[in-house]
Parts: structure tokens; sequence; C-alpha cells
């Protein structure tokens, strides 16, 4: 039985888990749906530095004000740069051919961006911005090479220029994360330093984990719940087989 | 009153007749074990994506413009809409492998031997409707790797000779996927098909209750009946295994509520990451894999180097299992009495098996797909050489009555 089970068991688990392609994806980002004020904060950056280019056509302003606690006033006054109402699903502000037309590429909606490419792909995306003369923004990225998206929030984290590799690995601070990771050097400061930029980077990819599937937030104490729940009927259903099945030799 | 009523009904209808010919006074063998959980559970699953099918279609809008918004829709705007999607999506992959597990318990048992060659076809034809269901089925979302993936099974066809250009259109509605395949594999996953798979269950139990249930020592107990004229190593399935099923949906039911709160996208497996980004005929994901129950067969489509030969292989690797019953000439049923040949020979099958559908998952490459090649052959060998090692293969002799 012990043996059939656990046969079972390595047929159900996953044999890997799928790559996430052949990006360079260097810092790892565990997001945190408990995290209230991480979202609100999150939501707030989204607001003021993203939206006016990125739509988030999948999410209502009222189900973010709901979910996230944010009194609808507040919202309405403080977060909504659209000409939308509360109820309104959030649109960009820029049309898309003429968004196209002025990066080359109009910019994506970003609903499902975190369920598409993974919390630490956008977090890794955020923090990977470098200076780069060839490009018409003047900056690069390392996440995704070419990238038509100026450094949009380069006035909280500053300009940073990429060391080449045989420059060394000493210690940035900060986590690390073996030696495959990026070496950047700030070249000018912005209005956060290093730690800081990295917090609004977290914030930002668990604001956009959370928009990506709202679900999240009540799907895991749900879940406990169900379990919990479930484990109860099947020792219940255990204790009834046992009782039926006394006479049967 | 009950009885009145009751009386009433049955001078109209066979209400109790078929409830004891089915379930009441249905003698299943008393030594059931673990493997033979996974009948009622595909029943259960069945109803699971029957029932949340039919909510998920009230909000589904079918069409291109249109799909991939409403399941965005679903997700976050409709009550519960998330979990009903989930308990789908999940309910698909636990579908497969509740029906991989119950198929691989009729290889160890002899399930498929005569008398039971029908039951067996029966349940072939729900694998077949199975994998047409499920292929359809993960079109309808309207993400980049539905469209992909549908684009690259669809164009299997077009190796057809003659023929082939022509019927990839034919079942396409157009010469790429588009608006009208999407509407046709709604019309199929909602309508045709779940009738030919709960038609085809009908069947499979019918045939079943008709000659009995195998068993792990896999001799027949009608052979043994007691005064009462029942088998003697029969207990009646109500109440004795409705309560034992109960206890397997118990604990079926806790690992699939584990998967849809804490791991819905089963880390790729289950719901891919590109599939989070709406279908693009211009944008082709990195690695185009159809989803993990189907692995093995594209592991086997790619390891031909012949498009046409692959298309072969994939159908016949599925398509041999229906004369199983012709291919086994063992005296004995079960792997409990049949010889060491048969064992290693079905440890290989389930091993090759599982690496294909490894390989499957993977980018192709020189090392894996000779991999891929040598567990095809091994698959296939299990089919191919049966008739020659399940004779010469010593067996032991069998029970009269049921061990256990």
């Amino acid at each position: 039985m012990m043996r059939q089970l656990l046969f079972a068991l390595v047929v159900l688990m996953p044999m890997s888990v799928f790559a996430a392609g052949g990006e360079s994806v260097p810092y790892h980002f565990d997001a945190n749906m408990g995290n209230q004020a991480s979202l609100q904060r999150g939501a707030k950056l989204f607001m003021n530095y993203c939206s006016g280019c990125h739509s988030l056509q999948y999410m209502r302003y009222q189900r973010i004000a709901d979910d996230l606690e944010i009194p609808v006033d507040v919202m309405e006054s403080n977060l909504m740069m659209t000409q939308g109402k509360i109820h309104d699903t959030i649109q960009g502000t820029m049309p898309a051919e003429k968004a196209a037309e002025w990066f080359g590429k109009a910019p994506p909606d970003l609903s499902l961006a975190a369920r598409a490419h993974g919390a630490d792909w956008i977090y890794s995306f955020l923090r990977s911005f470098y200076i780069d003369d060839s490009r018409p923004t003047g900056v690069n990225n390392l996440v995704m090479s070419n990238t038509a998206m100026p450094a949009v929030l380069a006035p909280l984290q500053g300009y940073q220029a990429l060391k080449h590799a045989e420059e060394g690995h000493e210690e940035s601070g900060g986590e690390s994360h073996g030696s495959d990771e990026p070496q950047f050097e700030i070249v000018q400061e912005g209005q956060l330093n290093p730690a800081e930029y990295r917090a609004a980077a977290g914030d930002l990819t668990n604001f956009l984990v959370y928009v990506a599937e709202p679900a999240k937030l009540v799907r895991y104490s749900l879940g406990f719940k169900v379990i919990l729940f479930l484990l109860l009927f099947t020792g219940l259903a255990y204790m009834l087989k046992r009782e039926f099945w006394r006479d049967v030799h | 009153m009950a009885n009145r009523f009751m009386g009433w009904v049955d001078e109209r209808f066979p209400a109790t007749q078929l409830w004891n010919e089915h379930i009441a006074q249905y003698y299943a063998p008393k030594n059931f074990n673990f493997w033979y959980y996974f009948g009622s559970l595909a029943m259960l699953v069945l109803v699971n994506q029957l029932v949340t099918g039919i909510w998920l279609a009230m909000f589904y809008k079918p069409g291109a413009a249109t799909a991939f918004g409403s399941v965005a829709y679903i997700m976050r705007d409709v009550e519960w809409g998330w979990l009903i999607r989930y308990m789908h999506s999940t309910g698909a992959s636990f579908f497969f492998i509740v029906v991989y597990l119950h198929m691989f318990r009729a290889l160890l048992y002899g399930s498929y031997r005569k008398p039971r060659e029908l039951l067996w076809i029966f349940g072939c034809l729900i694998f077949l409707a199975l994998m047409a269901e499920a292929f359809m089925g993960y079109v309808l979302p309207w993400g980049n790797m539905s469209y992909w993936g549908a684009q690259v099974i669809i164009s299997l066809f077009s190796a057809i000779p003659v023929v082939g250009e022509q019927l990839t259109t034919w079942i396409r509605g157009d010469f790429v996927i588009g608006d009208a395949t999407l509407n046709r594999f709604f019309a199929l996953h909602v309508v045709a098909l779940p009738f030919v798979l709960v038609g085809l269950v009908i069947a499979h139990i019918m045939a079943l209750h008709h000659v009995g249930s195998n068993n792990p020592d896999g001799i027949e107990i009608k052979a043994n009946k007691n005064a009462d004229g029942h088998p003697a190593d029969g207990i009646p399935f109500h109440p004795y295994y409705t309560v034992k099923d109960l206890f397997g949906v118990g604990v079926f039911l806790t690992l699939f509520a584990g998967v849809i709160f804490f791991a819905p996208e089963f880390g790729g497996f289950f719901l891919e990451p590109p599939n989070f980004t709406e279908a693009n005929p211009s944008v082709t994901p990195e690695h185009i894999a159809p989803v993990w129950y189907f692995t093995p067969f594209y592991a086997m489509l790619r390891a031909v180097p012949d498009k046409l030969g692959g298309v072969i292989t994939m159908f016949a690797a599925v398509l041999i299992l229906f004369v199983l019953p012709w291919l086994d000439r063992s005296k004995v049923r079960s792997i409990r009495y049949k010889g060491l040949i048969f064992k290693i020979m079905l440890a290989a099958l389930a091993i090759s098996f599982l690496i294909l559908g490894y390989i499957g998952t993977q980018p192709p490459s020189p090392a894996l797909t000779l991999t891929a090649r040598i567990a095809t052959i091994v698959y296939f060998a299990f089919f191919l050489l049966m008739p020659v090692y399940s004779v010469i293969d010593r067996t032991k002799p069998v029970p009269e009555r049921v061990t256990e």
C-alpha cells in the first residue's frame, strides 16, 4: 500500500519547473499578498509612474479601492489619473497608434504581466535599467534588451551604469544572488537610496502580482478552511468505511 | 408511503431494478486495493467538469475578439468565477492523472482480458474522446500557447498525403487558426464531445456490470457462489464500496483543493505562463509544448524524423491500446501470477512513458531525441512483443479464491 502511494505521488509530482525562457532574470522576488501597505504603495507608484502609458484593462479602480482598503475619495482624488469613473477599468491615456509611433511599440497592457512573466521578471526588469548611449532613450535593460521603455523610474532610482563582468565581483550591498548577479554602479543619484529603491521596485511588483490575480488575496485563506473541512470529512469517511467493513473477511 | 410511491414508480419505470442491478445488488470482489479508487474518481471529475463547464459557458464569450477578455472577466468580475475556472482547469489535469492510473490498473491486473474486451475498448474510446475534449477546451481561453499549440497540432493533419492541406483548412474553417476555429471548437467542446463522453461512460459501466469487475488476483468471482447464489468473494457495491469510495473521494478532493487553492498553475504545468498573453499570430512563444498530459505522445511525434511517420507513430501509440486484449496470451490475468518478463516489460513501459512525458515538455536536443527514440521503441515493444513474451513467460499457479 505504501509503495503504491509513493508511486502515485511520484507520478503526480512535476518533473521540472518551466524555465523562464532565454532572458536573464538576475533577481528573485517573493510576492506577499498579506502586506497591504506594500500593495498600497505599489498602487500609488503604478498610478504615478506607470499608468500614463500602461493600462490595466481588466482591473477596475473600485476593485483596487475595495481590496486594498483605500477610501474611495482618496482613490478618486489621488490615484485616478484618467477621465474614468471609479467603476471603470484602468485604461491608458495614450492612443495606441500614437504610442507605437512615439516609442516604436505600443506600451503593453499590464493586467496579466505578472502571470505571463513572473514576479522575478518584473522585479528584475525594474532594477536593470542602465545607461546605454546607443539607445534612443539613453538606457537599455538587462532583462529585456533594447526595450523601448525609457527609464521612467530614474527620478527615484537615479541612473546606473553596467560594470563589465571582468571588473570583478565585489559585493554591492544588499541581498546576494550568486555570481551571475549584474554589477551596477550609480552614476547619478535619484531621490531614493539603493535599498529604498529595491523596496519600491518590490512594492510595484507586489502590486502587479495582485493585479494579475486579485483572487490571490482570498485564495490561500479560503484554501486552508476548505482543506481543513475536507480532512475532517475524510477522517469521518474513513471511520464510516471501517465500521461498514467490520463484517467483511 | 415511500413504498407505495416506489411501487407506483416501479410499475412505470424500473427505478428499483436499476438501483439494485447497478448499486445495491451489484457484487464486486472484496479484495479491491488502492488502484480501484480511480474509476469512481474519474466519474467524480467528469461531473466536476460538466458542472463547472456549464457555469463557465454562462460567462465565456467564444470569438477571437472576446474569448480572452471574457476569461479575465470570469477571473475577476464574476462572483466565485476564479474558483469555478480553477476547478475546471485543474479538473482537466486531474482527469488525465486519474484516467492514466485507471488504465495502468487494467494493465496490472489484466482487466482487459476476455470477457472484458468491449469494456476495455469503451475505455479506450473514452480516452480518445477525452483527448479531443481536452485539446479543444485548451484552445478556448485564446492565450498565445492555446493558439500556437492548436496551430502545431492541426498542422499535423497536413502530413496526410493528397488531402492533407484541404483537410487542415476544413478543420480550421479558415486558412489559419481564427475566429471560425475557436467557435467550432467551442461547439464541439461544450455540446458534441460531452455527449459522446457521457454516452461512452454509460456504455463502459453497462459493460462492466454485465461481465462483473476484475480484481487484483485476476480470477472470476462468479465461479464460486455461496448458498444465496451470490459470488462468495463478492460484496454488494452499496454500502461497502460506496463508503470506501467516499473515503477515496475525501483524499482526492483534499489533493484537488490543495492544487486549486495553492498552486492552480502547478508550476506552469496546468496553466502555462504564455497563456496569460492573448493569442497573437505574429508572436510565437519561445518554446511551444502541449499540456503535460499530451507530452508523451508529442515526444513520440518529434522522435520520428519524418513528419508523416511521426503522426502515424503518435496515433498508433493510442490505437494500439485497442488491440491489447488480443495481444496478451498469458495463462493468467494478474501481474501477481505473471512472470518476470511481464513485470520488466510493464515497468519499462511505465518508465518510458514518464520519460517521454518529460521530454515532450522540453525543447528538442540531440540527446533528448535519442532518448525519446529509445523510449518510443520500448513503449511499442511492450505491446508488439506481448504475443511472444506472454506465452514464454513463466506464470505462477492461480488460487481458487481471492487472496487478502
